[in-house]
């Protein structure tokens, strides 16, 4: 009888369409990815089903943390002389005496969350220091001295002839009355529009929001 | 592993003694540490990519009215009011708080119930506007070109009032419960004294929930 040679095949593979593969995702994942930048107390947003783009630059943040803690930053990618600006408006109002040095430390911080009386003294800390250190949060609970109305007044000072975006990132479990507070200080820098930062989340079907959506989708398509 | 051994045994032609055979050197490269090495960074890049967006929600807020004569007054009959109390405890009652003997239209909700009751109130207002139409805000809305079923529900106001308790979540929440269910006229109002007793009255009263 005559036998069947089965012919040897390689157990190799070849790879190559494998690792085309994997190099393009491995490119698509480095030029999506955009690091998170650092932030002085970590926040959980609350959702909402709105997916309006967040302003990143020209725009003044107010975050909450969840111990109530109020922290305030300035966004300017483009204009860095702004932070300068601000910090030196801070200064003269309040007369902290600060250092031409301490004031260009300003705009190295990411978010400011002490009050006036501190500042100074948060300033001159060293990078390192900086981060270790607790703030302890701007005062704004008190309404005679609610100190987050000078950061206001002072950034759009700064900001004057400029489009300014207020953000108000606040922790889901940060109570109301801070965030009032926060409030009432932009309504007495005659400032009655903000954002408040949110993760999104998705339209509940069948709802009134989700038919309107849909009509929109209808006539877009048409 | 990845590369194909091509350099074969010595069964080729013999070339006499002492002719050394140049090895034949192959030309595949092994790829397993560049594949090792790809997914490596995938995994790290996959890990640390910030996918979650954040998005905003607008807000605006009015101006402090001092003044009661410029103060905005809504129809008692369109207006549901949402008080936001401890641990995500949600109270409301439709036009003037009454809470009488028999009387009492304070309710307690929460945040999943609360969308049925602000489309129930919606539905009511819109119900009982068509039985009164309104010709000159539709007039009025056709002429600068907006649907005319927005003066159905013009007179339907929500307005929220939180307790010192309530966390900024449910401020959150609430105020996209109010685009969800397409709300046009909503206001964040100081809650009144009266409210917040009340609301502390009925969270003793069922300390459970």
């Amino acid at each position: 009888m005559p036998s069947v040679k089965l012919p040897r095949k390689s157990t190799d593979t070849d790879m190559t369409p494998f690792v085309d593969i994997a190099f393009l995702i491995l490119s698509f994942f480095i030029m999506a990815t955009k690091f998170k930048p650092p932030e002085p107390v970590e926040i959980t947003t609350p959702g909402s089903v709105l997916s309006q783009k967040l302003p990143e630059s020209n725009a003044v943040m107010i975050t909450v943390d969840s111990a109530n803690r109020v922290f305030f930053s300035v966004l300017s990618d483009k204009d860095k002389s702004k932070y300068d600006v601000v910090i030196q408006g801070i200064n003269e109002s309040q007369n902290l005496n600060l250092s031409p040095a301490e004031m260009k430390d300003f705009s190295k911080v990411f978010a400011v969350g002490v009050p006036f009386g501190s500042l100074k003294e948060y300033l001159s800390m060293s990078d390192e220091e900086q981060k270790k250190v607790k703030q302890p949060g701007i005062p704004v609970l008190d309404s005679a001295n609610n100190q987050l109305y000078w950061w206001i007044l002072e950034s759009k000072k700064a900001f004057v002839g400029e489009k300014l975006n207020f953000l108000i990132k606040g922790d889901q479990k940060s109570k109301y009355p801070t965030f009032e507070a926060v409030v009432s200080a932009l309504k007495r820098n005659d400032e009655f529009k903000y954002n408040l930062v949110t993760a999104l989340d998705d339209v509940p079907s069948g709802s009134e929001l989700d038919k309107v959506l849909k009509v929109q989708g209808k006539v877009e398509k048409n | 592993m990845a590369s194909i051994d091509t350099g074969g045994g010595d069964s080729g032609h013999k070339k006499g003694p002492g002719v050394k055979k140049a090895k034949k050197l192959s030309t595949r490269v092994d790829m397993t540490p560049m594949v090792d090495l790809g997914f490596l960074l995938i995994t790290f890049f996959v890990f640390t990519a910030t996918m979650t967006t954040p998005t905003t929600l607008d807000l605006n807020m009015p101006k402090d009215i001092k003044d009661e004569k410029e103060q905005t007054e809504t129809k008692e009959s369109s207006t549901l009011t949402i008080l936001l109390g401890k641990n995500n405890h949600v109270y409301y009652y439709e036009g003037q708080l009454k809470v009488a003997e028999g009387e009492n239209n304070f309710k307690s909700s929460n945040f999943k119930d609360i969308r049925n009751v602000i489309l129930n109130k919606k539905k009511e207002v819109i119900s009982r506007y068509a039985s009164h139409p309104d010709p000159e805000c539709e007039a009025k809305a056709q002429k600068e070109g907006k649907p005319v079923s927005n003066c159905a529900d013009k007179d339907f106001v929500v307005i929220i009032k939180a307790s010192k308790d309530a966390s900024y979540k449910n401020t959150v929440d609430i105020l996209d419960e109010m685009t969800i269910n397409q709300v046009r006229t909503y206001a964040m109002v100081k809650i009144g004294k009266e409210d917040q007793e009340l609301m502390d009255k009925t969270e003793e009263s069922n300390p459970a929930n």
